[in-house]
């Protein structure tokens, strides 16, 4: 099978305009005999179910919170980008994209991210529209910021609550549809499998998180925005939901997965501090801003941060970047601070740590207008670690974050399989190997806002679609499989919680497959992960019955998925024999220890076809062209 | 390493929404002073999980005071004894070695048990449904600075909108009032040019559907406000209240005038 990316021809800033107006458009009189199923609602999903629904499809809304708006997309604190050039700091589409495509280290698609470029101007304006309250001037005026990877302020924030309030106003246009009665919502229920029929997506098993009901639901077209697998490390930045299930059972379905192994390390999240710990607190990149990342000159300095003399700092990304200095992106910044530590130059308790400090930009600026910026990351800070961090330097260290890899999907954000459309953190798409900072939010609503409601109306104009039915036999096997399942789990009864085997499978990731990749680590984990799944499956008690609210069997569930799905993340970074963004191979770095690309062996996409669990899965390679973005070694320097 | 404490947890358990609840006492010794309180009761659970007991169900998601999903009531306080702070982001060192602490749900008329500490808030969910939002469809927005917002107005807007709708203000009102968390929605919108023109409509509606839900009346207490881990001010009861009064007077008004609202 071949990968078509369906990526219009013509030039580059002319290909989504062209590709619009190719598309057939569905009658607006049927659209609403259309249901179209949307999974997640996070930035995503809800901006898609919104304008799907405003257009007059029928849309069923699926997700595991108690209500829509808690979707992960909440937590998003620093901000979201877009070439709005406001500040006049030469900012344009045009660099946008080529900002994104090189901070992703030559490994996205070019025509995808020019797109998103284009259409970023127009986020702002429709949540702007919504009542979002970004951050203002005193002229009433849009503020800016910077992040990592740009030289231009172009980041829009909401104080340190952006995702937040962009999610809220996503929410308000969601629920605007509920009350019309064009989208019916299901909190509370997870999608446990994707029903493929003639081979299109024509529906979804769930799982009633309060009752422990299984049923099926039809649709036309399934949507999956059910974000990124950040948990399979455990320990992550993420809300302990996030998951990688709809996906892969997808994936095992025949979805592709693209790129599995582009896994991003944030480098500035509040360490890890003990054994119980559940998960990792970040800190907004914007506090790079303002704040100097920095360690003492020499190893083991025991004496306390603020009697450590200037001379005796080593401001690292400052002397090593002095172009971006400490707005260097997260790869590069992450992997610094981790070979500072290796150094033994790492601060704090576990010496895994680096200083954040705000001292000279108090001093610069003033303590009021640094609690106006970031008030309430210092404030989080302070109530985690007890510290003040107005007056003691932060300690950092990097986490893991986000996954710029997932479902594979073209030009159109539809899958290898026609009907499954994939938007947000779960699709593969915009971000190559390395995400810059305040493009996820981008990204998530320029899928659902502007691009899945054009794309989406093509292939249902196009594709045949034949009635289906709940009790046809693909929907009550894919029913048998899940309810199978939950019985198998149930029945094991064994002696290891569900919390415990998900700490080692998080560790050993971290360890092998975390900041830094080599042949031997990576061939460990790959030998290591189908034990550790076999004790799962021998060891774990799982408690309470199938029919009613009961955690222990969701987080089982989930469980189980990432102990199929990491197998795939590690041959992945395995056959991956380059460095390249997040993913550093110590046998590809260059004399200064940069990451060193290989592209005549690796400038491809690698999609993965499922064959059976502990089955070799076969690797399909989608090449990227770069006809403008001409792939050079990327340097901050 | 610092020392582990002990505490006594009295914990409601109840198996669900129409089953009876009542108070288990569990002992917990070793815990560190830098655990986070949910990372306390997973502790708990990994014990009654390993000796064949049911654990705890508690509702938590992002653990760290944005998603709105923990919700516990600690010796009868809703989060907890910290001010400005969600039950995910108290930490152990908090309390005293040896303390006993009541862990309850939030208990309202409109929030029903689920399960143990699980609440049901979908109440909130309907009362934004009914207004809660601009009216305003994808693709149709101006240049987003060509409506101009004073900072002040701004910076309002976003001290409403901060609100997690995690319910605290209900669960710490006598009356279970859902006041705090309506006023919040109203006043955002209402400080800004964009939810201007739908004001009263929005106003109306959002209020309509809160009393339908069983929700109480505000008697100016202020728990709410103390609860509140998002700090949001009664403040915006007041807006709540002059807008709802201006809506009602408009809309008798606007009847007169064949305009309906
Ligand atoms: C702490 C933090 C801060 C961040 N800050 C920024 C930032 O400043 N700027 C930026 O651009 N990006 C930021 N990001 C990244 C960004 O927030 C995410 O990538 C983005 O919000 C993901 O949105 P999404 O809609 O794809 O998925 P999510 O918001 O994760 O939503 C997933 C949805 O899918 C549902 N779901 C999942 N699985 C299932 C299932 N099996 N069945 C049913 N439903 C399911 C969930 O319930 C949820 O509704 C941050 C991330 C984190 C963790």
């Amino acid at each position: 099978m071949t990968l078509n990316s369906h990526v219009p021809d013509g030039p580059l800033a002319e290909k989504w305009d062209k590709h619009r107006f190719g598309l057939k458009l569905v009658n607006p009189a049927n659209k609403r005999k259309y249901e179209i199923i949307v999974v997640g609602t996070g930035l995503a999903g809800a901006s898609a179910a919104a304008s799907l629904a405003e257009l007059g499809y029928s849309v069923k809304v699926f997700c595991i919170q108690d209500s829509p708006r808690r979707a992960h997309s909440i937590a998003a604190q620093g901000g979201i980008n877009a070439s709005k050039n406001y500040p006049n700091d030469g900012d344009s589409v045009y660099r946008l994209f080529y900002d994104t495509i090189k901070g992703g280290d030559y490994r996205a698609r070019e025509a995808n991210v020019y797109r998103l470029a284009q259409v970023s101007g127009q986020i702002i304006d429709q949540c702007v529209a919504q009542g979002v309250p970004f951050a203002r001037e005193y002229s009433g005026h849009l503020a800016n910021r910077s992040f990592g990877g740009a030289q231009v302020s172009r980041t829009f924030y909401a104080r340190g609550q952006t995702g937040q309030q962009l999610l809220l106003g996503a929410y308000g246009a969601l629920m605007r549809q509920v009350a019309t009665g064009k989208v019916t919502l299901f909190p509370r229920s997870e999608m446990l499998e994707l029903v493929v029929v003639n081979g299109q997506a024509r529906g979804i098993v769930t799982r009633s998180l309060i009752t422990g009901r299984i049923e099926s639901h039809t649709a036309q077209a399934v949507v999956l925005a059910t974000g990124g697998y950040g948990n399979v490390f455990y320990l992550s930045t993420n809300a302990k939901t996030c998951n990688v299930s709809a996906s892969w059972r997808a994936h095992r379905k025949g979805a592709f997965f693209a790129n599995p192994c582009f896994t991003q390390i944030h480098p500035t999240c509040i360490p890890v501090h003990g054994e119980y710990q559940s998960k990792l607190t970040l800190m907004s990149e914007s506090l790079r801003n303002d704040g100097r990342v920095w360690v003492p000159s020499k190893a083991d300095d025991t004496r306390s941060p603020e009697s450590i003399p200037e001379g005796e700092r080593d401001y690292f990304l400052e002397r090593k970047y002095p172009s971006f200095g400490n707005l260097v992106p997260r790869d590069v910044a992450s992997r610094n601070a981790k070979q500072v530590c290796d150094e033994g130059r790492g601060v704090g308790e576990t010496k895994l740590a680096v200083y954040l400090d705000l001292r000279d930009a108090i001093q610069r600026i003033g303590r009021r207008t640094i609690e106006e910026k970031y008030g309430n990351l210092l404030q989080m800070y302070e109530k985690i670690t007890g510290q003040d961090p107005y007056r003691v330097p932060m300690m950092i260290f990097p986490a893991v974050h986000y996954t710029m890899g997932g479902l594979w999907v073209d030009y159109n954000l539809m899958s290898n399989l026609p009907g499954l459309f994939v938007l947000g953190e779960a699709n593969f798409s915009d971000h190559g190997a390395n995400r810059l900072g305040a493009s996820a939010l981008m990204q998530g609503l320029a899928d659902g806002y502007f691009i899945l409601p054009y794309t989406i109306g093509g292939y249902l104009a196009n594709a045949s679609l034949p009635a289906v039915k709940v009790e046809q036999t693909e929907f009550k096997a894919a029913e048998k499989e899940a309810a199978d399942r939950i019985q198998k789990l149930l029945a094991i009864r064994g002696k290891r919680t569900v919390d415990d085997i998900h700490r080692q499978l998080g560790l050993l990731m971290w360890d092998r497959c975390g900041m830094a990749r080599s042949e031997k680590g990576l061939l460990h984990a790959k030998a290591k992960i189908p034990e550790i799944r076999e004790d799962f499956w021998k060891n774990v008690t799982v408690t309470g019955t199938p029919g009613e609210f009961n955690q222990v069997l969701e987080h089982a569930g989930r469980l189980a998925d990432f102990l199929e799905f990491a197998e795939l993340l590690v041959e992945d970074a395995l056959i991956r024999r380059e460095s390249c963004g997040g993913h550093f191979r110590e046998e590809s770095q260059t004399p200064e220890g940069e990451a060193l690309r290989d592209d005549d062996g690796f400038s491809h996409v690698a999609a993965w076809e499922f064959q059976g669990v502990g089955q070799a899965p076969v690797l399909h390679k989608e090449p990227l062209q770069f006809e403008y973005a001409k792939p050079s070694q990327r340097s901050y320097k | 390493m610092k020392a582990g404490m002990k505490f006594t947890l009295k914990v409601w358990r109840q198996k669900g929404s129409d089953a009876k609840g009542k108070l288990e006492t569990y002992e917990l010794r070793d815990i560190s002073p830098d655990a986070s309180f949910l990372e306390m009761l997973d502790v708990l659970n990994k014990q009654l999980i390993l000796t064949g007991r049911e654990p705890v169900a508690f509702d938590s998601d992002c653990r760290e005071g944005i998603c709105g999903t923990c919700c516990l009531v600690l010796n009868g306080q809703a989060h907890g004894p910290d001010e400005g702070t969600a039950t995910c982001q108290l930490h152990m060192r908090r309390f005293k070695d040896g303390d006993t602490i009541h862990v309850e749900p939030w208990r309202a008329k409109a929030f029903p048990v689920v399960k143990d500490l699980v609440v049901d808030r979908s109440a909130f969910d309907r009362i934004i449904a009914a207004g809660g939002y601009v009216s305003v469809n994808t693709g149709s927005a101006p240049d987003a600075n060509s409506i101009l917002v004073p900072k002040q107005d701004s910076d309002l807007a976003m001290d409403a909108a901060a609100c997690i709708g995690c319910g605290a203000c209900v669960a710490a009102c006598k009356n279970a009032s859902a006041m705090l968390f309506v006023g919040a929605k109203v006043s955002q919108m209402a400080l800004l040019p964009q939810g201007e023109p739908e004001c009263s409509r929005r106003v109306l509606a959002m209020v309509q559907a809160m009393d339908k839900e069983g929700f109480g009346n505000c008697t100016n207490e202020s728990e709410c406000e103390a609860a509140c881990p998002k700090e949001i001010s009664v403040s915006n009861i007041a807006r709540l209240n002059r807008e709802f009064l201006r809506a009602s007077l408009c809309a008798v008004e606007g009847k007169a005038g064949g305009e309906g609202a």
